[in-house]
C-alpha cells in the first residue's frame, strides 16, 4: 500500500481496519462468553472424575446405602440424600402458602402506596446472606423452639400411631424439622418474588370482568390469577427447591450433623451440603474424599434438573404476557 | 348460611390469611435484623477492627485479619468477574440473540445463578488446590468469580436489550465499526445498570461462605500474601459461631453484622442508582 495517500485508499485501509478490529471484538466475546459455558461443564466433568473412585468401588449402590463410616472406609450417600429431600420438603410446605398468601397481598389487596416498600423489603430478604440465618438459628430460633414448641407439639400429637413418630425424641432444638424451618424462611423471599412477578402478568381486562361479574378477590385469584398463572407459579417453586436443596450454611448450624436416618423430625440429620461443608475439609485421601465429591455431583445433578425444569416453567409462564 | 354471606366470608378469610402470610414474612425479617443488630452491636469497637482473630481460650481480638482477607478476596473477584462478564454479556445481547450457542450459554448462566455454591468450592478445590498444592487467597476469589460472573452476565445482557435498535442503528449510519458501537454507545448509554449488575454481584458473593471453605480457607494470622491461606469473615463466623468460646460467638455475631450492613447498603445503593438512572 505505498501509494495509499489518495482519500479513497485511505478509506479502504479504515475500512479493513474496522473490520480486522470488528472480527477481534467478536472472537473476544465469544471466548468470554464460552468460559462462562464451559465453567459449568466443567464443573460436572471434575466431580465425575474425582468422583469415579467410589463409584468403582461401590458401584450405583453408593447412592441407596444408609453407611457413613469413615474409620470403615465404608460410604453411602443415603442419609445425607434423606437429610437434604426431607428439610427442603419441610420448607416448602411452609414456604409455598406463605409465599402464595404475600404474592397475593402484594397484587390484589395491599394499597398501592405500600406495595413498592413491601415488595423492597421482600426482596432485601432475599439479599440477607444465608450464614446469618444459620447463627441466628442456632442462638435464637433453636432454643426457643426446644423450650416452648417442641414439648408442645409432642403433647399435641400425643400417641397419635405414626404422626408421633415424627415428633419422637428429647427436644433439644437441632434437628431436621428446625433445619426445615429455617430453610423455608430463607426461600419465602424468592418464591414471594417469582410469584408476585408472574401474577402481575395477568391481563387486568381478564381480571376486571371476573370482578365485574361480581367475584370476590378470593374468587378472581383461585379462578383466574391462578389457572392463568399455574405454569410460572410452579417455575417459582422449583426455584425455591432448588435453592433449598444446595443450601449449605443455614442449614449446617441447625441439623446437627448425624450420619443417621431416624424417623423423627426432632432427631439430628446431616445433608449432602452439611455433610461437604463439615468434613470435606478435613477428609483424608482416598475414598472419603472421593464419597463427598460424589455426594457433590449428586447434588449438583438434582439441582440442575429442578432449576432446568424451573427456568423453562418461569419462562413459559413470563411469555405468556404477550397473549 | 346462603350462598352470598359464604362466598363473603371464604373472601374474608383468604384476604386474612394472605395477611397474616405477609405480616409473617415481615415479622421474620425484623426478627432476625433485630437480633443481629442486638447481638453484633456489643461486639463492634475499636479492638474489632484493629485487632486480629484471638487464638482458642484468649481473651479480646478483633477481626482485621479477616476484614482485610474479604477485601481482598473480593477485590479479585471483582476486577476478575466484571470484564469476563460484562463481554460476554455483550455477546449474548450483541451477537448472539439467534444462536444456539448463545441459547445454551444463557441457559447455563440461569443455572449457575442459583447453583448450589458448595459445588463450586470443591469444583475448585480439584481443579487449582489439589494440583497447585494448597489452599490459597486466589483459589477463593476463582470460587466467588464463577458465582459473580452469572449475576454480570445476565444483568449486562438484559440492560443491552434494553438499547433501542435506533441508536444502534444511527451509530452505524455514520460509519461506526461494530466494536465501537458495542463499546462507546450501547454499553455507555446502560452504564448505570451494568454497574448496578456488578454491585448486586459483589453483595451476591460478599456473605459466600461454603465456596470459601476449602479453597481460601483461613489463617489466623494476618496475611496479605493471596497465595496462601487467606482469614476472611464468613469462614471465620462460621468457625466462630460453632466454637465453645464467649467472646469467639460475639466476634462472631459482630461479622455477621458487618455482612449484613455491607450487603444491605449495596443492594440500596443498587436499587437508587438503578431507579433514577432509568427514570431520567
Amino acid at each position: 500500500m505505498s501509494e495509499a495517500t489518495t482519500p479513497v485508499d485511505v478509506h479502504a485501509a479504515q475500512v479493513r481496519k474496522f473490520k480486522l478490529q470488528d472480527m477481534f471484538f467478536h472472537q473476544v466475546t465469544l471466548v468470554f462468553a464460552f468460559i462462562v459455558l464451559a465453567a459449568l461443564v466443567g464443573i460436572l466433568i471434575s466431580l465425575a472424575i474425582e468422583a469415579m473412585p467410589v463409584f468403582r468401588e461401590f458401584g450405583l449402590g453408593f447412592l441407596w446405602t444408609n453407611v457413613w463410616n469413615v474409620p470403615e472406609d465404608q460410604y453411602g450417600a443415603l442419609s445425607a440424600i434423606y437429610g437434604t429431600v426431607v428439610t427442603s420438603v419441610i420448607a416448602l410446605i411452609i414456604a409455598v402458602p406463605v409465599s402464595f398468601g404475600i404474592a397475593l397481598f402484594l397484587t390484589e389487596t395491599c394499597p398501592v402506596w405500600l406495595r413498592r416498600p413491601l415488595g423492597t423489603a421482600i426482596e432485601l430478604l432475599a439479599g440477607v446472606p444465608s450464614i446469618i440465618y444459620g447463627i441466628w438459628g442456632l442462638f435464637v430460633f433453636a432454643p426457643l423452639f426446644a423450650e416452648h414448641v417442641q414439648p408442645y407439639l409432642q403433647e399435641l400429637v400425643g400417641d397419635t400411631p405414626i404422626i408421633s413418630g415424627w415428633f419422637a425424641g428429647p427436644p433439644i432444638g437441632i434437628g431436621i424439622l428446625t433445619a426445615g424451618i429455617v430453610l423455608s424462611l430463607m426461600v419465602i423471599p424468592f418464591v414471594a418474588s417469582v410469584m408476585r412477578d408472574v401474577f402481575e402478568t395477568v391481563p387486568p381486562q381478564l381480571k376486571e370482568s371476573a370482578y365485574g361479574v361480581g367475584c370476590t378477590t378470593w374468587e378472581v385469584v383461585t379462578n383466574i390469577v391462578l389457572p392463568y398463572t399455574r405454569v410460572g407459579v410452579i417455575g417459582g417453586i422449583m426455584l425455591g427447591l432448588g435453592r433449598a436443596l444446595g443450601e449449605t450454611m443455614a442449614v449446617t448450624f441447625v441439623i446437627g450433623n448425624a450420619n443417621r436416618i431416624v424417623g423423627s423430625l426432632f432427631a439430628p440429620g446431616t445433608s449432602i451440603a452439611s455433610t461437604l461443608a463439615n468434613e470435606f475439609g478435613e477428609a483424608d485421601p482416598g475414598l472419603h474424599i472421593s464419597s463427598l465429591f460424589a455426594l457433590g455431583l449428586v447434588l449438583f445433578i438434582i439441582t440442575f434438573i429442578v432449576l432446568a425444569i424451573s427456568q423453562w416453567l418461569i419462562k413459559r409462564g413470563i411469555a405468556k404476557q404477550g397473549i | 348460611m346462603n350462598l352470598y354471606s359464604r362466598r363473603i366470608l371464604i373472601n374474608r378469610i383468604g384476604i386474612a390469611l394472605s395477611m397474616i402470610a405477609m405480616a409473617f414474612g415481615l415479622a421474620a425479617l425484623m426478627w432476625i435484623l433485630w437480633t443481629l443488630f442486638y447481638n453484633g452491636f456489643n461486639a463492634l469497637s475499636w479492638d474489632f477492627f484493629t485487632q486480629d482473630t484471638p487464638a482458642p481460650g484468649s481473651e479480646g481480638g478483633g477481626l482485621r485479619n479477616a476484614i482485610v482477607g474479604s477485601l481482598m478476596i473480593i477485590g479479585v473477584t471483582t476486577l476478575v468477574s466484571t470484564p469476563i462478564g460484562i463481554l460476554a454479556g455483550i455477546y449474548l445481547a450483541e451477537y448472539g440473540t439467534t444462536s444456539k450457542f448463545a441459547a445454551t450459554t444463557r441457559f447455563v448462566t440461569d443455572i449457575m445463578l442459583s447453583a448450589p455454591s458448595i459445588v463450586v468450592g470443591l469444583f475448585v478445590y480439584a481443579l487449582v488446590v489439589a494440583t497447585l498444592g494448597g489452599f490459597s487467597g486466589w483459589a477463593g476469589s476463582l470460587a466467588l468469580s464463577l458465582i459473580a460472573i452469572p449475576v454480570v452476565v445476565r444483568t449486562t445482557e438484559n440492560m443491552l436489550l434494553l438499547v433501542p435498535t435506533a441508536l444502534r442503528e444511527a451509530a452505524f449510519a455514520v460509519g461506526a465499526p461494530r466494536w465501537q458501537v458495542s463499546l462507546k454507545v450501547t454499553l455507555r448509554a446502560v452504564k448505570a445498570g451494568v454497574v448496578t449488575g456488578i454491585l448486586l454481584a459483589i453483595a451476591r458473593v460478599m456473605g459466600e461462605t461454603a465456596p470459601l471453605l476449602f479453597t481460601a480457607l483461613n489463617n489466623q494470622f494476618f496475611s496479605t500474601d493471596m497465595s496462601q491461606p487467606m482469614g476472611n469473615l464468613p469462614v471465620v463466623i462460621f468457625q466462630f459461631a460453632m466454637s465453645p468460646y464467649d467472646n469467639w460467638v460475639s466476634l462472631a455475631w459482630g461479622g455477621a453484622l458487618l455482612i449484613a450492613l455491607i450487603v444491605l447498603a449495596i443492594n440500596i445503593i443498587a436499587r437508587v442508582l438503578f431507579r433514577n438512572k432509568v427514570s431520567a
